[in-house]
């Protein structure tokens, strides 16, 4: 047991000499595979930010109705008292113009421009809580309240979050297809530069099997290279994601502080990050294997 | 100890390198194979090692089938053989030592064990005092010899040596020939193969002549 640990410290060592002895392609090497996995990763926190953003917005779905200006007090309290007693209706909310424009002049800093305004462009409106969540349920009761006299516009606030929905369902097949790719190309990468390193170390190879090692003892320096130029091409894409997140975050900072807003991108979670390391050591690693594995079978079927 | 009974090995191509060889080696016994080059000397070696699988026959090494061995098995018989190659197959990017430590990594030794057997070796082919050089600053008699220490290092208890005085001039032949007999004496069982008949005047031992692929009584 000591002496198994002890020789894969020692083939460690091993690997750590070998990416110093060739600091340049290594970094190379670090680079690519970081670059391409920085890809669908940030592809990936894009999506999730954009859902947790949404997820905040749509917490409840509710249907807008902006009354017609023409509209009367007695209209406004009778209509109330309607949708109040409809089946479909959880509760409402009474939204006045005045109210409505106090709000817009204090949620989206806007105080500039509504303050040039010389009369109230905005109509009264309620805000219709359903009792039920289902889509179909949802267009149904804004349907019916279209149909309604001096309802002129009658808004399903849930309406965008669907396509936003099926936006990131889109999305997120897009990214799922990139990383597939890009693992290929990451596989790839280290088929290949274990293939030049078994090049350089042939004889090696060749003698060791003479005097009797095993096809694992043979592999083992390589897979251990694979994996350490996964893990850190893993943590290059990481690192890259971090600054990338940071610049953006600051950008966005000014962008949000505009429309009176705090939202700030979410970095990866513990447990994503964890996963992005992990996937991208075992891709290094298979790439090892499959490129050792080619040569040694190459060796036997030609002896 | 080794065993052939009717062993017959035919290269890709149909040339016949053994034809229906048989003889029996026994522990302790130092046996050289003579004939000319071509006669099939190194391929009877490679069969013993399962470098090349014979085509016919059966070859018993400590009483396990060479012939049928799984390519799983053979890191494990190589373990208990000693070859030396008369090409050497040394290592040119590291240094003596890591040469002949080469085996004990394989075999998984402690690393404090390995050290003193390593210099256990280098010393029994005179070499200790070397073992910092790199393998391209030896003579080719040193380098034989080097092979030699990395053959023995894991003590095993066969030797298999394919002309290990080829290229060299008489003097490190006899030196060479001379650890060979030191091994003898110990109880190793030593096949050599050579074509150097002032060798074969010289030492003791039953001689196998090979010819054109045959053994000639």
């Amino acid at each position: 047991m000591k002496s198994w640990l002890m020789h894969h410290l020692y083939v460690m060592q091993v690997t750590l000499r070998q990416l110093r002895t060739t600091p340049v392609s290594s970094l190379l090497n670090v680079m690519v595979i970081g670059v391409a996995l920085s890809l669908p990763t940030g592809g990936y926190i894009l999506l999730q930010n954009l859902q947790s953003l949404s997820d905040k917005l749509v917490g409840t779905p509710q249907v807008s109705v902006f009354l017609s200006m023409n509209v009367s007090q007695e209209e406004i309290s009778r209509y109330s008292k309607q949708l109040q007693q409809h089946s479909a209706v959880s509760h409402i909310e009474f939204v006045s113009r005045e109210k409505a424009l106090q709000q817009l002049q204090q949620s989206t800093g806007l105080a500039d421009v509504t303050g040039g305004l010389t009369q109230n462009p905005l109509p009264h409106a309620f805000i219709v809580y359903p009792k039920s969540k289902y889509p179909l349920a949802l267009e149904a009761l804004r349907d019916e309240l279209k149909t309604w006299p001096k309802f002129d516009h009658v808004q399903l606030d849930s309406e965008w979050a669907r396509k936003l929905e099926a936006m990131l369902k889109f999305g997120r097949l897009a990214v799922l297809i990139l990383a597939i790719l890009l693992s290929f190309a990451l596989v790839a990468i280290t088929f290949n530069t274990i293939r030049l390193q078994i090049l350089t170390q042939r004889e090696e190879i060749e003698v060791s099997k003479l005097i009797g090692a095993s096809n694992s003892f043979i592999r083992r320096p390589f897979l251990y290279f694979g994996l350490v130029q996964g893990l850190l091409g893993g943590t290059t894409a990481w690192l890259i994601i971090t600054v990338s997140l940071i610049l953006l975050n600051l950008n966005l900072s000014n962008l949000t502080q505009l429309y009176a807003s705090n939202f700030t991108l979410q970095h990866l979670s513990a447990s994503d990050s964890l996963t992005l390391l992990v996937f991208s050591a075992y891709l290094g690693w298979l790439g090892a294997f499959l490129s050792v594995s080619q040569h040694l079978w190459r060796m036997e079927s030609r002896s | 100890m080794i065993s052939f009974k009717q062993v017959s090995k035919r290269y890709p191509g149909g040339y016949a390198a053994l034809k229906n060889i048989s003889f029996d080696v026994n522990a302790g016994e130092m046996l050289f194979l003579t004939g000319h080059s071509g006669a099939g000397k190194s391929t009877l070696l490679k069969l013993i090692a399962a470098i090349e699988r014979p085509n016919g026959g059966t070859i018993l090494v400590n009483n396990q089938n060479i012939g049928k061995i799984r390519t799983g098995a053979i890191p494990f018989l190589r373990r208990n053989l000693g070859l030396i190659f008369q090409d050497h197959k040394l290592l040119f990017d590291r240094n003596l030592f890591d040469n002949v430590m080469l085996p004990l990594q394989i075999a998984g030794f402690d690393h404090r064990e390995s050290a003193k057997r390593v210099r256990a070796a280098l010393d029994k082919v005179g070499l200790l005092k070397r073992e910092k050089a790199l393998p391209i600053a030896l003579s080719g008699g040193e380098q034989q010899r080097l092979c030699i220490a990395r053959a023995i290092v894991n003590r095993p208890s066969i030797l298999l040596a394919d002309e290990p005085t080829g290229n060299l001039d008489a003097d490190s032949a006899n030196d060479i020939m001379e650890i060979f007999k030191s091994f003898h004496q110990v109880g190793a069982t030593l096949l050599l193969s050579t074509h150097d008949e002032s060798i074969l005047r010289q030492f003791q031992g039953r001689k196998l002549s090979l010819k054109q692929g045959e053994l000639q009584a």
